[in-house]
């Protein structure tokens, strides 16, 4: 996989004094959370993750308060060493980058998006945002023209000469994401940026948001422990519980197919018309076999909301195709047990 | 009288701590006493310069001068305020003995800064040193000062210079502990931040840590001075001059009228200080003071006589 811009690879943290003997004894003997909380006064932050992030991509980590997700993503530029594991970002091993290597990381590969917006009260908006490219050495002009652009990108112009304190919520964390995407990084690590806002100002910033991935293609890790959020952003989803991703997948495959009881929980609560296609819900053609041909057809790929529009004006069963032939067809019956779950 | 027994156990001996103690301090003036004149020659140079300066200069540029800086720094109301307070300090008759009071506390004051204002940041990032530093801190602020004055006139010597060294130890701790809060109260998440952005570890220090501590750091500071002050008395019993000799005349004469002059310039100059310190102390916006006070007077005359020429070129050039 050449497109893979984030590799991570059995990543443990353990936190504590004896965190090595720890780990060497969860590996040989398999010891669980409380056992190595109890016998090595050590605390399991992230145990054995795995995942990659391709270009592109808005990969969502999904867990509640201590399952371990933002220390997870402080592995990524390395805010937080590993206890074992290899992480690889565009290439480089995380892990082995000297001093001024990861400086250069931190600064010009990966942009970081804090929940409580972290700016600093003692400077303008404009310092701020080109916090990045000051430490990195660019003069007082240069980087200010950067940062005005980057201004423009989250509508927030005219507000350069402003102090942090006169903002809003919103507008902060419009700062701080334009403070990350000012020195261009390929990646952004966004760490519960919206789950401090109010539940209208948060749908805008995540639409906001999702408009500039379309045109900038970055490279994401979006942590959130607001499922809905997961499934609006995110390209695939990780649901993280004690540590350890409890699945993977396509909003899609979350919803229809959780892994366990803990992940069904979850997504009880989420509406599927917008998730599951048509392709889930039918019922395969048997060979041979043809629907009658008055009844509608949709596409396999079409969501189950399509399906409740067709079927509202039409009585019989649907046709399924692939685009070219009919595949399947969906019931009244199929269709009211898709939306149920 | 009491016999030595399990009743009075203090009877039948004590440890000899002061024979020890004097015992230490002599080891010390014989084997080190080089070591501690050298340390006195910064402090004298220092102390020296200051008393020049501001012995020869006029008290009214003194005055002018105390008048502008709090203008700038504070407002109108605080330079006018300042003014009369120092007129009043004048027109007593202690002129002479506040400037000598005010240069050893400056000096004093540069050095309890100079030493403070790293070790509390030191401190701040080592558990182990603020662990060895507290206890002796706390020694510092609590042991009479009286007591300590003792080794500094034997090792030092008497006079204004040692009177700057045992007011520097007296007055040290204060911004050595509210420096360390300061670091300390920064925000976790904006030191975070600095890092994930890839400040290096001076970098974090000047453009994070250290402006956000500064409130706290500059509180340290007044308490230094007010502390520094406090001790002017006290450090006149080795001969240190100025407005504290004048108290320890009027108390060794019963003299009420000199302890009362003495006094009310001492609490003058603790009113001109603190109420400068505290100004300072105020977080402020960057570029905030340049359109202020006198700076910001200048300036903008500055500006509209720059702007009336450049309105007035224009007609002179369509004469021409």
């Amino acid at each position: 996989m050449t497109d893979a811009v984030i590799e991570c690879r059995n990543v443990w943290k353990i936190f504590g004094e004896n965190s090595k003997e720890a780990h060497s004894a969860v590996i040989e003997r398999g010891l669980s959370k409380k056992e190595i909380l109890e016998q090595y006064r050590c605390v399991v932050g992230v145990a054995d993750v795995s995942f990659t992030v391709r270009q592109g991509e808005i990969f969502c980590i999904m867990g509640l308060s201590g399952s371990g997700k933002s220390t997870l993503v402080r592995h990524i530029n390395r805010l937080v060493e590993p206890t074992a594991g290899v992480i690889r970002v565009a290439n480089q091993d995380v892990n082995a980058l000297e001093g001024p290597q990861l400086r250069q990381l931190r600064s010009q590969s990966v942009g970081m998006v804090f929940q409580n917006m972290a700016l600093l009260p003692h400077r303008t908006v404009i310092d701020n945002v080109a916090l990045s490219l000051e430490l990195r050495g660019m003069s007082r002009a240069d980087r200010h023209d950067v940062a005005l652009e980057k201004l423009r990108l989250v509508s927030l112009d005219g507000w350069g000469d402003r102090y942090p304190d006169e903002l809003s919520g919103g507008m902060k964390q419009r700062v701080g994401l334009a403070r990350a995407m000012a020195a261009d990084p390929e990646i952004l690590l966004m760490d519960e940026p919206f789950s401090a806002l109010d539940p209208l100002i948060r749908r805008q910033l995540q639409e906001q948001f999702l408009d500039l991935s379309k045109v900038l293609k970055k490279t994401t890790v979006f942590i959130t422990h607001d499922l809905d959020e997961a499934i609006r952003l995110g390209t695939h989803i990780a649901i993280m519980k004690d540590g350890r991703f409890v699945q993977v997948g396509t909003a899609e495959q979350i919803v229809t197919e959780p892994v366990d009881d803990y992940v069904a929980d979850f997504v009880k609560g989420i509406s599927r018309l917008e998730l599951v296609s048509a392709g889930k819900v039918m019922q395969p053609l048997a060979a041979g076999q043809t629907p009658a041909p008055s009844s509608p057809s949709v596409l396999a790929s079409d969501k189950l909301s399509k399906l409740l529009q067709v079927a509202k004006e039409h009585d019989g069963v649907i046709t399924v195709s692939d685009g070219k032939r009919p595949v399947g067809v969906v019931s009244r019956y199929d269709l009211l047990n898709a939306v149920s779950g | 009288m009491a016999e030595c027994g399990f009743l009075d156990p203090f009877a039948c001996g004590k440890l000899p701590l002061a024979e020890w103690m004097t015992a230490g301090l002599r080891w010390a003036v014989d084997n080190y006493r080089p070591f501690f004149q050298a340390v006195k020659a910064p402090v004298d140079s220092m102390l020296l310069s200051f008393t020049a300066a501001l012995g020869a200069v006029p008290p009214m540029v003194v005055v002018l001068v105390v008048a502008l800086v709090a203008w700038q720094i504070a407002g109108i109301r605080l330079a006018l305020g300042l003014v009369a307070i120092l007129l009043f300090v004048g027109f007593i008759g202690v002129w002479p003995e506040t400037m000598l009071t005010l240069a050893i506390v400056l000096t004093s004051l540069i050095f309890s800064l100079a030493l403070g204002i790293p070790l509390g940041i030191w401190a701040s990032r080592s558990e182990t040193l603020y662990a060895i530093l507290r206890p002796l801190l706390d020694g510092m602020q609590t042991i009479p000062a009286f007591v300590y004055l003792v080794p500094v006139v034997m090792l030092f010597g008497i006079g204004n210079v040692p009177g700057v060294i045992v007011t520097v130890i007296f007055a040290v701790a204060p911004v050595i502990r509210l420096t360390y809060l300061g670091m300390k109260q920064v925000p976790g998440d904006v030191v975070e931040a600095m890092r994930a952005f890839g400040a290096t570890e001076s970098q974090l220090l000047w453009k994070a840590q250290l402006p956000l501590a500064m409130p706290t750091i500059m509180a340290g500071v007044n308490q230094t001075l007010m502390m520094s002050l406090s001790m002017v008395v006290i450090a006149s019993m080795i001969a240190v001059g100025g407005l504290g000799q004048m108290v320890l005349r009027g108390i060794g004469r019963l003299d009420i009228g000199i302890a009362t002059v003495g006094g009310v310039g001492i609490v003058a100059l603790a009113i001109v200080l603190d109420r400068l310190t505290q100004a300072l102390a105020k977080p402020r916006k960057k570029g905030e003071w340049l359109s202020k006070g006198p700076i910001g007077l200048v300036r903008s005359v500055a500006k509209t006589s720059r702007t009336d020429q450049a309105q007035q070129l224009p007609s002179s050039a369509i004469k021409n």
